[in-house]
């Protein structure tokens, strides 16, 4: 009786979510109406002389033109960055390289409000976000970094290292700062020059970190930035003077590089694609725990490789667990990214939220139960609601394909052995969450688990010190920590 | 009284874990809360103040001015709420219930042998039946931290239902006194005896002890009414008291309670601020929101 009483039972937060707006002012951002191509230490415009535009994905209006690289641009960038390389940045004292990105790192941060907006308006992510976790770590990762140009021969006792030359950097549209940082520090401390590709989604803030750049006074054609689609980056690929190729994005594209690069003596490190394990064990702090779950799948949206898109929790306390996560559901605030109280900004692109919409009758047709939170939804933009199915099998395809959006798949587990089974049975390998109160039940999870990052009763945390990688179509290679490093050196 | 309910085995292990509380408490202070949400707010939380004077040179004058400022918080500005309580010793029950008469403001009084709680159960019963009895709304009680944290859960339960039943008509208010329970596990555990024990309110604190009130251990007694709620479906009301002094805290405060119980909570039935000078620091944004501009504490009187 008590238990069929207790399911009628539901708590109310609709004036949790109706907070009076808080808007971020977006005067402290400032946005040119076009962008030209960073070769060389200058902005240059593009010889195939054409722009396309990039949106706001939550009002869907314009905010800039940015400009489309070709063969020749990417040429052009090569070549500068070879220059630089040879004449400039290789010879260079480690120490003097460090100087320089330190500056970088502390030209993040006083303009960190600026490109915290900027940030918000191209990618969707709410300003929370952008300001508390994006720009901060993309400074931090710049002072970690510069703190090991000079001291290689730590990280590498007794051997030699030399950089590798010139290196091509692709990445992707759910962190673009951020993940500029990761690819352009750690090359930069090796002394490595770069080409840099932002995705076409989100090239802004891409453009403003090159405005830094100039500004820290680098020398010209040391880091290159250059915009365009997927035809720039199979240039930057497939261009016979780069050295090492750094790529984060979707697997589909990752093997396209690979056989890109076969039969070349290009060096890559692939970060690619996710479906990551969140297990909840039944003697785990739950609470902390579903606020964890949240945290792991609706982060940016989901679009994070290492989200926690497959949610196991042990019978036992299934039920509980599921229950809780709905109202947690409820609380969450999805609307206008730039409003300070925003926890669900908008999906990245139309293209993107077709996708999870796709992911989510699919989900329904394979019979899986769809909870989505009720909170109404901008009239303009790409948004979607938060998204939890449970009922779900390891067959559905739910459970076994990265959707990259805000879509949960909840599945039950009894014992150790099954669930670990269960948490490996996926192409991919990239980060995994245990939750239980029992310190060796977690290193027992972590060990037989087959991910890159295994975290324990949190998830999705990042430091610059801490490597980041994939096993199996996950990727290979480590950004991050001394293990970053290894990525930009011959260690001879 | 708890007759339908199954009370949980209490020597079982609890689980809330440090970081997670802590970083989920310091969440609901990234909300930003302005305009008319920040008004309602204020007011909202004025009228949660259970208005408290608990020293040993309390005197009826006292408590008679402190009753007259809980009715007229500030003059000036038409339209306030009253507090929701003052909170007082026994000994100045009779003299809190004449000065509020039927206003609706109550009169909460702490008892057991408040703050340490060490006296035996019949003293802590007398005192308990005595403000009762001088017409006090609503108790406060201490549980025995020294038996709860040898492990004695057993007569820490029955002392609270012991209380419970000397209160009658009056709610009971259980204060764990977390400053000395230490770790969220043990506030946890304490809480939910408190409530199978029969607490209509649990409380973190008694003001005399530091630390106080904070966030997390407020979230965390928070999920436990939640739990007990979803076990039992009754619900039962919070209070964290001392160290709450300004209004950008309360407010977070609010958001915290808003997030994790819902609207249900939002009124001062079920929930309190155990304060005696935040007050005038709402009334001091209320009057900023409405002028413009800050005033000197010195127009706001002190009680």
């Amino acid at each position: 009786m008590a238990t069929k009483k207790s399911n009628t039972i539901k708590l109310k937060f609709d004036s949790a979510r109706s907070l009076a707006p808080a808007p971020e002012s977006k005067s402290a951002a400032k946005i040119d109406p076009q962008y030209e191509l960073f070769i060389n230490g200058k902005m240059e415009k593009p010889q195939s002389k054409k722009y396309f535009p990039t949106i706001n994905p939550a009002t869907e209006e314009k905010l800039s033109m940015i400009a489309e690289a070709n063969g020749a641009d990417v040429n052009k960038a090569v070549t500068a960055a070879r220059n630089a390389y040879a004449k400039t940045w290789k010879k260079m004292p480690p120490a003097e390289r460090a100087k320089y990105i330190y500056r970088i790192a502390r030209m993040i941060q006083e303009r960190a409000r600026e490109f915290a907006i900027i940030e918000t308006l191209d990618g969707g992510k709410p300003i929370r976000e952008s300001r508390d976790f994006d720009v901060p770590t993309a400074a931090n990762h710049f002072f970690y970094y510069a703190g090991w140009a000079d001291k290689l021969e730590y990280a590498f006792p007794n051997r030699r290292t030399e950089p590798l030359g010139v290196a091509g950097q692709i990445i992707p549209w759910n962190f673009p700062l951020l993940m500029a940082a990761w690819k352009i520090a750690p090359a930069l401390a090796c002394g490595n020059t770069v080409v840099l590709k932002p995705a076409e989604n989100t090239s802004l803030t891409a453009l403003k970190l090159a405005e830094i750049i100039q500004e820290a006074d680098l020398p010209p054609g040391v880091v290159n930035i250059i915009t365009g689609a997927g035809a720039t980056g199979a240039a930057i690929v497939n261009h016979p003077d780069i050295n090492k190729i750094a790529f984060t994005g979707s697997t589909e594209v990752g093997k396209i590089i690979q056989r890109a690069i076969a039969g070349t003596n290009k060096k890559a490190t692939l970060e690619l694609g996710g479906k990551a394990a969140n297990i909840i064990f039944d003697d785990a702090p739950l609470d902390q725990a579903v606020e964890g779950v949240i945290n792991g799948i609706f982060f940016n949206q989901g679009h994070v490789c290492c989200a926690g898109s497959r949610l196991y929790v042990q019978e036992s306390v299934f039920k509980e667990v599921v229950r809780k996560l709905k109202d947690r559901l409820e609380t969450l605030i999805v609307g206008d990214p730039i409003d300070k109280n925003t926890d669900i900004g908008a999906i990245n692109s139309k293209a993107q939220l077709d996708i999870i919409n796709k992911y989510i009758k699919i989900g329904q047709q394979e019979g899986a139960e769809m909870y989505q939170s009720s909170c109404a939804l901008p009239k303009k933009g790409f948004f979607c609601r938060p998204t939890i199915f449970t009922n779900v099998a390891q067959s559905n395809r739910i459970a076994q394909e990265e959707i990259f959006g805000p879509v949960l798949a909840i599945q039950s587990f009894r014992t150790d052995d099954e669930v670990i089974e269960k948490a490996n049975n996926t192409p991919y390998g990239l980060s995994a969450g245990v939750w239980t109160d029992k310190g060796s039940k977690i290193f027992n999870m972590t060990t037989k688990l087959r991910a890159g990052v295994v975290w324990a009763n949190t998830f999705n945390k990042f430091d610059p010190g801490s490597p980041f990688g994939g096993y199996k179509e996950s990727g290979y290679g480590r950004e991050g920590g001394v293990h970053g490093l290894n990525a930009y050196v011959n260690i001879v | 009284m708890i007759a339908t309910k199954t009370i949980p085995d209490f020597s079982s292990p609890v689980h809330v874990d440090q970081v997670g509380i802590e970083e989920r408490a310091s969440r609901f202070t990234k909300r930003s809360i302005k305009n008319e949400t920040k008004v309602n707010g204020l007011k909202l939380a004025l009228n949660m103040i259970d208005l408290t004077t608990l020293e040993g040179k309390d005197t009826d004058g006292k408590v008679k001015q402190l009753c007259y400022k809980a009715l007229h918080l500030h003059d000036s500005y038409p339209g306030l709420p009253t507090v929701a309580a003052i909170c007082v010793y026994p000994s100045m029950v009779k003299v809190a219930k004449k000065a509020l008469g039927d206003s609706g403001v109550k009169v909460a009084s702490v008892a057991t042998a408040f703050p340490s709680g060490q006296a035996p159960r019949d003293v802590k019963i007398r005192d308990t039946k005595y403000a009762v009895q001088n017409g006090a709304d609503e108790i406060d009680m201490v549980i025995s931290r020294g038996k709860f944290l040898q492990g004695e859960y057993n007569f820490v339960f029955d002392e609270i239902a012991a209380v419970k039943e000397a209160c009658g008509e009056a709610r009971l208010k259980v204060i764990l006194e977390t400053g000395e329970l230490v770790t969220y596990d043990k506030v946890r555990k304490a809480s939910d005896i408190a409530m199978y024990a029969g607490a209509d309110f649990i409380k973190t604190s008694t003001g005399k002890i530091s630390p106080a009130a904070t966030m997390p251990v407020t979230l965390v007694m928070l999920e436990a009414i939640r739990d007990f709620y979803y076990k039992t479906g009754k619900k039962i009301a919070m209070k964290p008291a001392g160290g709450i002094s300004k209004s950008k805290l309360a407010l977070h405060y609010l958001v915290m309670l808003n997030e994790t119980l819902g609207e249900g909570w939002m009124n001062n039935e079920w929930f309190r601020f155990g304060a005696s000078s935040l007050a005038n620091d709402i009334l001091m944004q209320l009057m900023k929101q409405k002028t413009g501009v800050y005033q000197s504490a010195n127009y706001f009187s002190i009680d």
